[in-house]
């Protein structure tokens, strides 16, 4: 076939590009579940324990929200459960990788130089996909050796490795399929990136009710959720393998018939035109920073209030399902589940609301680097426009954005709650206080977003760390029995678990003093310091 | 209105180990058209910045339209415009958007002049920023700035990315600037650009000014060449002051002259008979080669002395 000619030679270019690269990501999520294997085992050494630790696991809809379902309570399964982050990893990587060498050589025009020499119009996707289902396949191996080596069983690890392995090819496939698509890298990265965050996200949702509940569905539309519905190392079910061969099929075919339709630099959508004047009312930074946020805005607000009411909906259900185990009850009671076990499910999964919000938060606010780095800030600040107008435009997003999301959240949730349970008039205002509460904690990421971003801003994306060590305590400190001490510096320990435990206000007021402070010492440095762009 | 609209002296401001400026003297007058001639890396985008208020200089003073650029920032930039460099737009706003909102930022612009300066440029507004390559976004930053009604337009190396009919178009436009009575700052490491457009030139050099003055005082300076055959062999060319490079092939000589004693040298050709005579025009190029041809020891702003004579 000459539309494949020169595929290998390719191949080997991919490869001498991402000698460093490739090897680095395949290495490290190869190795890390073997890792955290032996972590856990050492933690917890006997059935008792681990017995225990599924049991938190089965009733607390954050952890399951955030890593995935649980399907046994021994040493394999916890820990296919808790590398669950590695499965979207995977994805990540093999995307990347794709459109790395597909639509941003393309965009760059070293495809074009490529395409004067002896290569074939289908060689560069050819090569590239070769490359990551390769490096995937490699990566599933290590996995399962690693895990038979630390004396897991065979059976379980090889399906543990092929699931990897599966949600690498999947989303290899979609970014092929997206690179054709679009004619900037950037909107290719973006349609593959939102689709990982579409499946983590059904994949999120349908697990927060388990799989007996009325959305345990959402997750079997997830590559992700397919990958753990493998269930390796309880009772491993091969035949679920036949969703992501089929899709990567189907997603490899699409990306190259779209190939053959359209022309090298082009993409399948066309690149559409916009007004020729502004609208009247886009005439100051805070209406720029409108038209720069509102899709984000838009989405997140979306997205957490379809969570919330999918949530709402089955909080009855799972309050009854659990009522019926009595383990389950005594460690949900346990865990302090005060009023009622549906309650206590309303009020765990506020926690995940508040993480997403503060992921929000922070992109929000950290819009203001990305604004300085690409030079785009330079052009609004050498108008009359100041720096004090400029900055507080786009922070006004990182403080209100979530704040209308949360609230979004907890109105769809209380609304689907109180329907179901038929007292609506009851349940929304307290399900509603659960999702507010957050609100202050959420804040206080803003400010640390643009304390950073105003006094240290080559260190801004330090406030990520900082979310994921707060989203860490505020998960796994229980679980791994970590002082009080320490479990209070993240600001969503502060949080009262509302509905059913009291609201006190100095914790709240405390947080958004916190918030305030940082937040007004992000403005003033920012006033005082120099522009860095790296233009 | 001042005279200057533009005055700096001592800048020095530092990133980390690296001196971007080095006590920098710059003055711009008003009404000029100011050429500001470096390669990459000398200090140009460092000082626009520093005048914009975007950096804070370390040392010096600096004055633009008679205030403190870091103090009194958002009241200056209501009377100046500004292209960067590399521009980046917003890549989901439309080139018109783009050219409307930093006009009105400034306080709104002439929809006549806009309409013209589209016209002129070729350039489609419609197009959304991500789709527009780097000399078009180059032309939305300068219809964005040309169509404002300031005094001052700065403009730091505005056709890197243009091709040479948008050059020529940048060149008619500026000399109407120059013509309506405005400042003009253009940063530029394009010489015939600058021999073209400005009324005075400052030369920069690993963050200083090493030349400064107009083209005419610059010219002074600079070489000419001059190329002649002659009825007999010249007479005192060789102890001539001034003339280097000096090659005598019978009645053919070769050589290149300081400006000032272009006369006398040619006087002399003219004793010994002129069969014919080309003169080369002193070029920017080269007062600005000799500038940076110089080694370590010459970056003390002196041209150096030519030894080949």
């Amino acid at each position: 076939m000459t539309t494949l000619a020169g595929t290998g030679g390719l191949v080997r270019l991919i490869l001498r590009r991402d000698r460093w690269l490739l090897p680095l990501w395949v290495l490290v999520l190869a190795l890390l579940p073997a890792q955290t294997a032996a972590a856990i085992d050492q933690f917890y050494d006997t059935p008792a324990k681990l017995g225990d630790l599924y049991g938190t696991i089965v009733t607390t809809p954050g952890l399951r929200a955030m890593l995935g379902p649980v399907f046994g309570a021994t040493l394999g399964a916890i820990t296919v459960w808790r590398a669950g982050l590695y499965f979207t990893m995977v994805g990540l990587a093999s995307l990347l990788t794709v459109i790395r060498h597909t639509r941003a050589d393309e965009e760059a025009g070293r495809r074009e130089l490529l395409g004067s020499t002896v290569v074939g119009r289908h060689a560069p996707l050819a090569a590239a996909l070769l490359v990551t289902f390769g490096a995937n396949l490699v990566l599933g191996a290590l996995l399962a050796a690693g895990m038979v080596g630390v004396g897991l069983p065979i059976a379980g690890s090889l399906a543990y490795g092929l699931s990897m392995a599966a949600v690498g090819w999947t989303f290899a496939a979609v970014a092929a399929v997206a690179a054709q698509v679009t004619e900037g890298a950037g909107g290719a990265r973006g349609i593959a990136v939102g689709t990982l965050g579409v499946a983590f996200a059904l994949r999120a949702a349908g697990d927060t009710g388990g799989s007996g509940s009325g959305i345990g569905w959402l997750s079997w539309l997830s590559p992700i959720g397919w990958a753990q519905q493998t269930r390796a190392y309880a009772d491993e079910r091969w035949w679920v393998f036949a969703l992501p061969a089929a899709l990567v099929v189907l997603l490899t075919a699409a990306a190259f018939a779209l190939q053959a339709r359209r022309d090298v630099g082009a993409g399948v959508l066309p690149a559409r035109l916009g007004p020729a004047e502004a609208a009247p009312s886009l005439r100051s930074p805070l209406a720029l920073a409108w038209r720069l946020h509102r899709v984000a805005l838009v989405s997140w607000t979306a997205g957490l209030a379809l969570l919330g009411a999918l949530i709402g909906s089955v909080a009855t259900s799972v309050g009854d399902m659990a009522r019926e185990s009595t383990q389950l009850k005594d460690v949900l009671e346990r865990l302090g589940g005060e009023k009622g076990l549906s309650d206590a499910y309303i009020a765990s999964a506020m926690v995940i609301f508040a993480l997403a919000a503060a992921g929000y938060a922070i992109q929000a606010t950290l819009r203001l680097r990305a604004e300085e780095e690409s030079g785009r800030a330079e052009l609004v600040l050498a108008t009359p426009a100041s720096r004090r107008r400029w900055a507080t435009s786009h922070l006004l997003f990182g403080l209100l954005g979530p704040a209308v999301a949360l609230l979004a959240a907890g109105a769809a949730e209380g609304l689907t709650y109180g329907l179901v349970g038929g007292d609506l008039g009851h349940q929304l205002p307290r399900v509603l206080a659960g999702a507010l509460v957050q609100l202050p904690a959420v804040l206080v990421l803003s400010g640390i977003a643009m304390a950073l971003f105003g006094l240290l801003p080559r260190f801004s994306p330090l406030s990520w760390a900082a979310l994921a060590v707060a989203a860490f305590l505020v998960l796994f400190g229980p679980l791994l029995r970590l002082s009080q001490g320490i479990l209070d510096l993240a600001p969503f320990s502060h949080i009262p678990k509302v509905p059913g435990a009291a609201v006190s206000a100095t914790p709240l007021a405390w947080l958004l003093v916190i918030a305030a402070v940082l937040a007004a010492a992000g403005l003033v440095g920012f006033r005082r310091r120099d522009l860095v762009s790296t233009a | 209105m001042d005279a200057t609209a533009i005055s700096v002296s001592g800048l020095v401001k530092t990133f980390g180990p690296t001196r971007a400026l080095d006590g920098l003297d710059l003055e711009v007058r008003t009404g000029e058209v100011h050429g500001f001639l470096g390669p990459n890396g000398a200090g140009k985008t460092t000082t626009l910045r520093v005048l914009l208020g975007l950096l804070r200089a370390d040392a010096g003073t600096a004055r633009l339209l008679g205030g403190d650029p870091w103090a009194h920032a958002t009241d200056l930039h209501r009377r100046l415009a500004y292209v960067p460099g590399d521009v980046t737009l917003w890549p989901s706003l439309s080139g018109g958007e783009v050219i409307d909102l930093l006009g009105r930022l400034r306080g709104g612009l002439d929809p006549k002049r806009r309409a013209d300066l589209l016209d002129r440029f070729e350039l489609d507004p419609r197009k959304k920023a991500r789709t527009y390559s780097k000399g078009n976004r180059q032309k939305v930053a300068l219809v964005a700035a040309l169509a404002a009604d300031v005094e001052l337009l700065l403009l730091d190396e505005p056709t890197a990315g243009l091709d040479p009919l948008m050059e020529a178009a940048f060149r008619e436009v500026v000399a109407d600037e120059r013509h309506g009575g405005r400042t003009v700052l253009l940063s530029s490491h394009i010489l015939s650009e600058v021999e073209a457009l400005c009324d005075r030139v400052s030369i920069i050099r690993a963050g200083r000014i090493v030349e400064s003055g107009t083209l005419a005082e610059l010219r002074h300076l600079t070489r000419t060449s001059i190329t002649a055959e002659l009825v007999r062999p010249p007479d005192g060319l060789v102890e001539l002051e001034g003339v280097h490079s000096l090659v005598l092939d019978g009645t053919r000589v070769q050589f290149q002259v300081d400006g000032a004693r272009l006369g006398e040298a040619v006087a002399r050709l003219s004793a010994a008979g002129i069969r014919s005579l080309t003169s080369q025009p002193p070029t920017l190029e080269e007062l600005f080669l000799r500038h940076y041809q110089t080694d370590a020891a010459g970056a003390d702003g002196r041209p150096r002395e030519g030894t080949s004579r």
